[in-house]
């Protein structure tokens, strides 16, 4: 279990996390959601004790980082995979860690075997691939045995089967009844693998939630329609109340209905009023769509004076909240 | 406990402080060797009237140059660390900063006695095998803290170095300020007209250097150029106490800083 209350971190001006209050409970993976720059990475070093806020606190079980005994026994990290001497073996950085928290060097191997670095654990960890890196970051999270995991985005940078790898760890890991602390800055990511979610945004919370309700409540469907009518449908649908626009394609003019609105209500309407339709198809808002119109006024860095919900942003699959800069 | 094993594993599983432990011992023993030969050869050619003679702490002369290679590898024992971000994750596994950082003197310290210890007495009988014709034994308690003080001073040069890495945080901003302030600094300073000679004892690297005998105020039994306010052991004492107040300070502000 995780409790910050009030969290807060300047750097200079740049207020990076803004009284952040949250819990992360055990036997979840508990997704933390945010553009970049939103203060994930701040809020994890804060978790750890390694940046000391300027107010509120986090406790860990009900202690602060610096009053646990043999920290890796409670709380294991990955926060970044490159926080490693290049000219020390996989085997030494983990030797090291095991020896300061009192952590037999049995463990050292279990870990290893258990990533599957055991045929590289004596190279150089300089030279390892991001994967690789990455699965000796986890290692080194796991070497305790610990019951709160964090891990700062795992998957970032990684192939399709590292991804695979890391999805079904973290749900093993919470299923084992583990507290498993995860960020990404891609929702699409974050419902595959998170059960609830924290979302910020500038440093402070947008929402809390199961991963399900914010899907739900976030992502909103619209109704598209073609036609040779399409005058004469827009004026009756206006005249109902509905909220519509004109969405220009390939295969001519389409209408979108927007809101409360189904594929039902709309077709019915173009019978009544003998509207030839040439397409009625029923949208759902990518989770991305709804995750920018959440977080939107919260997004640092934008790349013009366009929305973040925007046309030009919406639509691209997996797309990093309005081309944030990554960091 | 583990604390230190820890450290101890962190500092020889890397190669660079092999290496900066053979540079120690070799630039000692070489430069002493250099120093020794030639001060022998003056005396043997011009007799008495040479300003200083042919002693134990002849032998020790190539001390100085180990003890900047110290200075640099003490420092790098936690600038690497903040270089290569592995300062977080040792802070993560041990949220104590002031254990870490004793931790960290404890083991570099003991490494640079070790160190100190071997190169003195190397530089020492080697230097008997190569000049036979002087008298180079080690008898008097003071020649036995010429050489044998070697381990002490290298521990406290360690300490400094260390401090001032903990403090930049960056390699090169911590070598070139103890290495330009030790080998630079110091003696432009005493070199200032009148009052140098006043400042000279409390320069932190003259005073070790005195309790060798290998300072610039002492060379075997000959010129002691200042009438200095303390004896060797005063001065190796002053020399610790700028260490401990400089290692405090660093331990002070890594508690503080953000890691
Ligand atoms: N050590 C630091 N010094 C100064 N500013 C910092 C520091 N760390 C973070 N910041 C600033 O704080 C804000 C939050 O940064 P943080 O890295 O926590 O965001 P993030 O959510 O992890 O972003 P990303 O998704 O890009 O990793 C940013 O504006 C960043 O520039
Ligand atoms: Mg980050």
């Amino acid at each position: 279990m995780i409790e910050a209350v009030g969290l807060t971190k300047r750097y200079g001006r740049t207020v990076a996390v803004d009284n952040l209050s949250f819990t992360v409970k055990p036997g979840r993976v508990t997704g933390f959601l945010g553009p970049n720059g939103a203060g994930k990475s701040t809020t994890m070093r804060m978790i750890l004790g390694l940046d000391r806020p300027d107010a509120g606190q986090v406790r860990i079980d009900g202690k602060t980082y610096h009053q646990l005994d043999r920290p890796l026994r409670t709380v294991g990290a990955l926060l970044d995979a490159k926080w490693v001497h290049p000219n020390r073996s996989a085997r030494a950085h983990l030797r090291w860690l095991a020896r300061s928290n009192g952590l037999p060097n049995r463990r050292v191997g279990e870990v290893l075997e258990l990533v599957g670095l055991t045929s590289v654990a004596d190279r150089r960890a300089g030279g390892f691939s991001l994967g690789m890196s990455q699965r000796l970051g986890i290692a080194a999270a796991l070497l305790g045995d610990p019951q709160i995991l964090l891990f700062d985005e795992p998957v970032n940078g990684l192939d399709p089967e590292g991804i695979h790898w890391i999805r079904q760890l973290m749900k093993r890991l919470a299923a084992e009844g583990r507290t498993v602390f995860v960020s990404s800055h891609l929702l699409s990511e974050m419902a595959q693998t998170a059960q609830d979610l924290v979302v910020v945004g500038r440093g402070r919370l947008i929402a809390q939630c199961t991963t399900a309700e914010f899907v739900d409540t976030a992502s909103e469907t619209s109704v598209r329609v073609r036609s040779p009518q399409l005058d004469r449908l827009r004026e009756v649908l206006l005249r109902k109340g509905y909220a519509l626009h004109v969405e220009p394609g390939v295969d001519g003019n389409a209408l979108v209905v927007t809101g409360s609105v189904t594929s039902e209500q709309v077709g019915e309407i173009a019978a009544e009023q003998d509207v030839v339709l040439h397409e009625l198809s029923v949208r759902r808002g990518s989770l991305e769509e709804a995750f920018m119109r959440l977080t939107g006024d919260s997004v640092e860095y934008r790349t013009d004076g366009q929305g973040p919900a925007g046309p030009a942003a919406a639509g691209s699959e997996d797309l990093m909240v309005a081309g944030g800069v990554n960091r | 406990m583990s604390v230190l094993g820890a450290e101890r594993i962190k500092l020889f599983s890397t190669k660079s402080p092999w290496w900066s432990s053979l540079a120690t011992v070799v630039f000692v023993v070489g430069f002493g060797m250099i120093f020794l030969l030639t001060t022998a050869s003056l005396v043997r050619e011009d007799g008495p009237a040479v300003p200083f003679r042919v002693g134990v702490s002849t032998t020790q002369q190539g001390i100085f140059f180990g003890q900047m290679v110290i200075l640099v590898m003490a420092a790098l024992a936690i600038t690497t660390e903040y270089r290569f971000n592995t300062i977080k994750t040792t802070f993560q596994a041990i949220p104590g900063r002031t254990s870490v950082m004793l931790s960290k003197a404890l083991i570099i310290g003991l490494l640079a006695a070790v160190l100190g210890e071997i190169a003195a007495f190397a530089s020492w009988g080697l230097g008997r095998l190569l000049v036979t014709d002087f008298d180079l034994t080690i008898r008097t308690a003071d020649q036995w803290r010429q050489v044998a003080g070697a381990g002490l001073v290298f521990a406290i040069t360690a300490i400094i170095g260390l401090a001032v890495g903990a403090l930049t945080r960056h390699t090169a901003g911590a070598v070139t300020a103890l290495l330009v302030w030790a080998m630079l600094g110091e003696q432009l300073i005493g070199a200032i007209p009148r009052v140098g000679d006043k400042i000279q004892p409390w320069l932190p690297f003259n005073a070790g250097g005195h309790f060798l005998g290998v300072g610039p105020n002492q060379n075997e039994g000959a010129q002691t150029g200042t009438d200095l306010p303390y004896n060797a052991w005063g001065a190796v004492a002053y020399f610790a106490g700028v260490a401990v107040v400089l290692f405090l300070v660093a331990v002070l502000v890594v508690n503080r800083r953000d890691a």
